[in-house]
């Protein structure tokens, strides 16, 4: 047992980091914000080799693990790096051209009995309620859709029909409102699905701890040199004692965001399902907390655009929406322990 | 990243999961809560089948008796001890997990070849005198006085929360021994034999109505310069630091516990409630974050081995522990219903007395360093934010 990151893990997250911050910094942020999700970064993250991480050499990937995946994962989350990510690296094996980032790869999840499955068996409402919102529905060029009975792929192409949300509540998440899906191929049954839903949670769970690091640091930088009745703000108790309490979530974030990876890679240390769950419960709770207290030690500063918390939580509140929100995994954490393995 | 058990390890597990299965009912029920000298005779029975079979001390040195297991083993050895239900460390507490370690890193050839075998064995109940009236979560402001007199020193004071210190033979013992120098820097560290003259132990009921709880008085007590630990003054650093040694690993085997006990609730729900999702919700996020915890000790055990020194995490691990279990007692005592407003074992189905155990659970944040003292410690030492003006 070695439970801390190698030497090559180690070098994997600079390396990430290092192009997060070049390209991703704060200050560039504004430029991204609704644009259109640009092919030249796709490219260079897949340069970079992070959708290839798991494929194997044999295909033209990197042949690393899930921890490899979630080390590179927390430093997207921690920059707030746009695009359907995850869905790229599960469709690495899957879609020809989705390592390699030529080919957008975004995704649904869609894990209701069959017959309510599709939007188009209800007419729409007025409100649209009902409708799929879809992550950079306008830019991908395929979409898999994840269903109790398998994985479909719809030719998208960028023109999936829908319209655009004028006001997508996460500023860099932009939202294609779709009625009705496209007839799409089956490329996978019904245990495939349940493996993306799983791998999907897990990588899900490493950009919650990104988001639960940056916006501890944010709080406690901006902390120390806002001053109020004379003195840092970082000297009063109250501030310290929740930066103390996101650092104790932080840390709890990540060891069970690594350990659920690492359990992937080698099932036979634990219970796979379990220890996915448990990671996505923890980092939910550490992403949504830490990103609003985040906002609150900010003060009036985190209540306006131009500060960076709000876009963290805004982050946080699409991610505990991908692939099931928090109280599912809690029951399937539960479920588990009415059940025990081994 | 590798969470994977070595073949010896896994070996390990087996031997002491066998020995326990016999060992465990064979070392009978524990005798009444105030029955003392059955209590300690019980306690300290147990440590002595533990040394006999090489189990006890599972991170001590083995030239002291001790098992010098390695890390992983260690976490081996609490996962099975939690998991074979075997006695809690009770009076054994501050000899095996606070007292002994201290003297393992600070103490004299002599002091350990005196102590340590005698601690592991069962011979020795140790008790903490630390706190005092007026020093509690500022510990440096502690006033018992130690002053030298030729090959002694004269202990005078008031020490408060010296839990068996009616059982105790040696107390871990704080004193002021430069009351010129700044408070953390005239402190000294000392073993006391609790059969010397002018020492008097009154003890205190806790809420739970049980008196594990003293104050101790000592008034001129004299003892011998060599049961010093470390240098004269040192003893604030002493403290410190041993206390960051024991509170990485000690959480180990109490998170394990906690999980066996979200176990034995889950089951509780299954039968008292079935179809409320509500509860299975609540149960699924509390144990969550035990396995949470579960892992975060694994990682700073591999922080430990790489850096060679455990890190201040511990505090992290301690906030959170002793924070969620409060919350998952309590949660258990109110699956109960009216039936927790009884703390009698029989009441509660699940075997853990919920509703007395949550009681106890109140004193985990409030001992050790309360909560508030671990966040201002994060905060200030791990998030590197401005001390308060103290």
């Amino acid at each position: 047992m070695d439970f801390q990151l190698n030497e090559d893990q180690e070098a994997l997250r600079a390396g990430v980091r290092v192009w997060c911050e070049d390209r991703f910094r704060f200050e560039k942020l504004a430029e991204v914000v609704q644009q259109p999700l640009a092919r030249e970064w796709w490219r260079e993250l897949a340069e970079l080799g992070v959708f290839a991480l798991r494929a194997p050499e044999s295909a033209g990937g990197v042949g690393l693990g899930m921890a490899e995946a979630a080390v590179a994962f927390v430093e997207l989350g921690r920059r707030l790096v746009p695009g359907p990510l995850l869905w790229n690296l599960l469709a690495a094996e899957l879609i020809p051209g989705a390592a390699s980032g030529e080919v957008i790869v975004g995704g649904l999840d869609q894990p209701q009995p069959a017959d309510r499955r599709r939007p188009s068996a209800t007419p729409a409402q007025p409100t649209d309620a009902g409708a799929a919102l879809i992550e950079y529905g306008d830019a991908i060029d395929v979409l898999l859709v994840l269903r109790d009975d398998g994985v479909q792929r719809i030719e998208a192409a960028g023109q999936l029909p829908g319209t655009l949300v004028a006001e997508p509540l996460d500023p860099l998440t932009p939202m294609l409102r779709v009625s009705e899906l496209p007839e799409g191929t089956i490329i996978g049954d019904a245990a495939l699905a349940a493996r993306l839903r799983l791998e999907g949670t897990a990588l899900t769970s490493a950009l919650l701890l990104g988001i639960a690091e940056s916006t501890l640091e944010y709080a406690v930088a901006y902390a120390k040199q806002r001053e109020q009745f004379g003195r840092a703000i970082a000297s009063f108790q109250a501030i310290k004692h929740f930066a103390a309490d996101m650092y104790v979530r932080q840390e709890l974030a990540r060891a069970a965001t690594l350990a659920a990876a690492v359990t992937i890679d080698d099932p036979a240390v634990g219970d796979v399902s379990r220890a996915v769950a448990s990671a996505r419960v923890v980092a939910g709770a550490a992403a949504r907390e830490n990103a609003r207290k985040c906002i609150q030690i900010y003060g009036g500063m985190g209540f306006t655009w131009e500060m960076p918390p709000h876009y963290y939580l805004k982050r946080c509140m699409v991610l505990e929406n991908t692939l099931g929100q928090s109280p599912s995994h809690c029951t399937t954490v539960a479920a588990h322990l009415a059940a025990p393995a081994s | 990243m590798d969470l994977r058990y070595s073949d010896a390890d896994e070996q390990f597990r087996s031997e002491f999961r066998r020995w326990l299965e016999a060992a465990v009912p064979a070392h009978g029920a524990p005798p009444a809560r105030d029955d003392w000298d059955g209590r300690r005779a019980w306690d300290t029975g147990w440590q002595r089948k533990l040394f006999d079979a090489g189990y006890a001390g599972v991170n001590w040195p083995r030239e002291y008796g001790g098992r010098g297991a390695t890390l992983t083993e260690e976490l081996v050895y609490y996962e099975e001890y939690a998991r074979a239900k075997a006695p809690y460390v009770g009076m054994n507490f501050v000899g095996i997990r606070h007292g002994g370690p201290t003297l393992i890193a600070e103490g004299s050839e002599a002091q350990k070849q005196t102590h340590l075998p005698r601690i592991l064995r069962g011979e020795e109940v140790w008790c903490q005198g630390f706190s005092e009236p007026v020093a509690g979560s500022d510990l440096a402001a502690l006033s018992t006085r130690a002053v030298r007199d030729g090959d002694h020193y004269r202990v005078s004071g008031h020490k408060i929360w010296t839990s068996f210190a009616q059982q105790a033979d040696f107390c871990e013992l704080l004193v002021r021994t430069d009351p010129d120098a700044p408070k953390h820097r005239g402190i000294s560290w000392l073993i006391m034999p609790m059969n010397l003259p002018g020492i008097s132990v009154r003890p205190i009921d806790t809420l739970r109505g049980e008196s594990d709880f003293a104050e101790m008085f000592c008034e001129d007590v004299r003892v011998p310069c060599e049961n010093l630990v470390g240098p004269e003054n040192d003893g604030w650093r002493i403290t410190n630091v041993t206390l960051r040694f024991e509170r990485g690993s000690a959480w180990a085997q109490d998170i394990f516990e906690l999980q066996e006990y979200l176990v034995d609730l889950s089951a509780l729900v299954a039968q008292r409630a079935p179809q409320d999702a509500s509860l299975q919700s609540v149960l699924g996020q509390l144990a969550a974050e035990a396995d949470a915890l579960w892992a975060l000790v694994k990682w700073q055990l591999g922080e430990t081995a790489k850096t060679g020194v455990p890190g201040l995490g511990g505090s992290a691990l301690k906030l959170a522990f002793t924070e969620l279990t409060q919350r998952v007692y309590e949660f258990g005592a109110r699956l109960l219903g009216r039936a927790a407003l009884s703390r009698d074992a029989t009441d509660d189905p699940s075997g853990w007395r919920s509703s007395d155990t949550f009681l106890n659970t109140l004193s985990f944040t409030i001992a050790a360093g309360s909560s508030q003292v671990q966040r201002n410690l994060i905060a200030e030492r791990i998030l590197g934010m401005p001390r308060e003006p103290r």
